[in-house]
């Protein structure tokens, strides 16, 4: 008996060739990497502020990139709980108007503060400007984050639709909170339903797209880090992850306040971006039009979430015209896609261009080798702007 | 073959108002294999969830190496040496081969587990050749060979399996149980839960019957083998 299992060629294989083709295949040493990356993103900021000062862009437009890097950023700290932690939260609205308006007040109080003018902190003139800026987006981060552990701790203990009804709840906890929060506290604070007017308009462009690259970079080095790995074994199958020594609950609760996290920051920018916070516009619509924009991607799908982000930001807006129809267009476009492509437009596929430089290092073609796989598509994750 | 690795003492586990296990006592000894055998609902898997700190008894005390491990989590329990392979194979579906051996060895360094994975490959060559290939896309035999290896990853001193053989064709649970046969002569301590009794008791060094969440009887693997009772609940006549 015991030889059988040593003759495995007697078997029939599942699949023919799993094994990497033989002999020696060049890959890059990470810092080749890191700066195929870097020149990428930097490509692609030279290309979008050269658009925008030539006037190619107009303002309207470049409101609408910052939009779309908004949305890059909430669908991508989305994906982290539901296509990396395989959870379903419905509140992430929630942590992006905690975000948007911790930064926004952080920011007005502390302007006199440091002396920054108004005019200064919206053209980001000043290096104290920029300071004031990077901490308020990292304090409404932080912000998120803690209503993000608050709400984890218990609601983690819940799994699927459960989930969901527990974070919808909080979220419409939030937006009932900051809407009368002034009442109970007695003076002007988040300025309640008529909304939190007086913001700076710090958000630009180039601070949105460099808050993207860092945001993917970021989410991305941590998936691949051995955390990473551990949020997604418990994705696969908790308890085989927790037989494995991986500890379940912190994990858990770390990808939830993680996912708040830069969902808060997403809100300091959008915060900067609309200038005028107002508690209807986090409503659960907007929690839904994010989960749709994750799963529209393609769960586990960087790629995914920001081309799905993009599309979902842009079609509303390049519809305009049709004013009428546009939402009956997004809705089809979106029953179309359920319909034939159910894993989102990606699936879990992740491009990677050190990955195609290697290949074409190692004249590895796709198309070469196998006549009938697919090719990739061509497209760029750390910089879509 | 003297000391004692692991002690189960009177553990009591309910789930809600039902009461799975009622006073469940053994022990294993270092080198054995021992076996607990029974129906469904006998209380084997929830002994071994329990073992592996997954769930919390009510009452009862288990010690490893001399030590309470009652309370303690899970994932402290696989740094003592301690491995659960769970029922149904349970593998990550969509990591590969070589990731899931990864996880499995998340407790230990990665120079460790770089050598530990050639041993797994050793016991498992059919792994080694599907290295690279999604766990889920595995067969089911397959697939139980990936999570007993996964186990092995954290090097346990126990090696606890639960229904190794569920769901197998008998040829595949022959060479399942060869492996375990191998895996124990090499050093790793056994626990083995099974319904296809007639071949647990042929490898156990010992076995424990159980039913309805009590011990009903127990002997040495070949001692039960012959039991009139045992034959007829487990082994057709």
């Amino acid at each position: 008996m015991k030889d059988y299992y040593n003759k495995g060629e007697e078997r029939p294989t599942l699949s023919a060739s799993v094994a990497k083709p033989a002999g020696v295949y060049r890959s890059l040493p990470m810092p080749a990497r890191y700066a195929i990356n870097a020149v990428l993103v930097l490509l692609f900021l030279v290309i979008g502020e050269g658009l925008i000062s030539g006037g190619v862009v107009n303002r309207y437009q470049s409101g609408v990139l910052e939009q779309v890097g908004i949305y890059i950023i909430m669908a991508v700290s989305l994906n982290i709980a539901t296509g990396y932690l395989g959870q379903l939260p419905l509140g992430h609205a929630g942590f992006m108007s905690v975000g948007g308006y911790s930064c926004a007040l952080f920011i007005i109080h502390m302007m006199p503060v440091l002396g920054v003018e108004t005019k200064a902190m919206a053209a980001m003139s000043s290096p104290a400007a920029i300071g004031l800026f990077v901490m308020g987006v990292v304090f409404g981060g932080i912000c998120a984050a803690v209503c993000g552990l608050i709400i984890g701790i218990p609601a983690l203990r819940l799994k699927g639709d459960y989930l969901a009804i527990i974070t919808l709840g909080f979220a419409e906890i939030i937006r009932v909170v900051i809407n009368n929060i002034d009442g109970v506290l007695g003076f002007d604070f988040t300025g309640g339903a008529k909304g939190l007017s007086g913001i700076p308009g710090y958000t630009n462009f180039l601070n949105v797209f460099l808050t993207v690259a860092v945001v993917i970079f970021l989410i991305h080095t941590m998936m691949k880090s051995r955390h990473g790995r551990a949020i997604l074994a418990i994705r696969d199958n908790e308890i085989a992850a927790e037989a494995s020594g991986v500890k379940t609950t912190y994990y858990k609760t770390l990808a939830f306040v993680v996912s708040a996290f830069f969902a808060g920051v997403g809100g300091a920018l959008y915060a900067g971006c609309i200038g005028v916070m107002d508690p209807s516009k986090f409503g659960f619509m907007k929690s839904v039009e994010i989960l749709v924009m994750v799963v529209l991607g393609g769960m586990g799908s960087m790629l995914g979430s920001v081309v799905s982000a993009s599309v979902l930001t842009i079609l509303p807006e390049a519809l305009r015209a049709f004013s009428e129809y546009r939402m009956v267009v997004y809705a089809v476009v979106l029953i179309l896609v359920m319909i034939f492509r159910p894993q989102g437009l990606f699936g879990s596929y992740d491009f990677s261009l050190s990955r195609v430089v290697e290949r074409c290092l190692n004249k590895d073609f796709p198309w070469k080798k196998k006549p009938g796989a697919p090719a990739e598509p061509a497209k760029e994750v750390s910089a879509d702007e | 073959m003297s000391d004692t690795l692991l002690s189960v003492n009177d553990i009591h586990v309910s789930y809600g108002a039902i009461k799975a296990v009622r006073g469940i006592s053994f022990d294993i000894k270092k080198g054995e294999i021992v076996t607990l055998i029974g129906a469904n609902g006998a209380g084997k898997s929830t002994t071994l969830n329990t073992v592996s700190g997954l769930i919390k008894p009510d009452q009862g005390a288990v010690e490893f190496k001399g030590e309470s491990i009652v309370g303690v989590k899970a994932h402290k329990i696989v740094e003592k040496g301690l491995a659960l392979c769970p029922e149904g194979r349970r593998v990550f579906q969509q990591m590969s081969v070589a990731e899931n051996l990864d996880m499995g060895g998340y407790t230990r360094s990665d120079a460790e587990n770089k050598e530990t994975i050639e041993v797994v490959y050793e016991h498992f060559p059919r792994l080694k050749e599907r290295m690279g290939q999604m766990a889920g896309t595995l067969s089911g035999g397959e697939q139980q060979m990936l999570a007993m290896g996964r186990a092995l990853m954290s090097k346990p001193d126990l090696l606890m399996l639960d229904e190794p053989s569920m769901g197998l064709a008998p040829i595949l649970v022959q060479e399942i149980f060869d492996i375990i046969k191998e895996l124990n002569a090499a050093g790793t301590t056994i626990l083995l839960v099974e319904q296809n009794a007639n071949m647990a008791l042929s490898i156990a060094d010992r076995a424990y019957v159980l039913e309805i969440g009590t011990i009903k009887k127990t002997g040495t693997g070949a001692e039960l083998l012959v039991d009139d009772d045992v034959r007829k609940a487990y082994l057709g006549g």
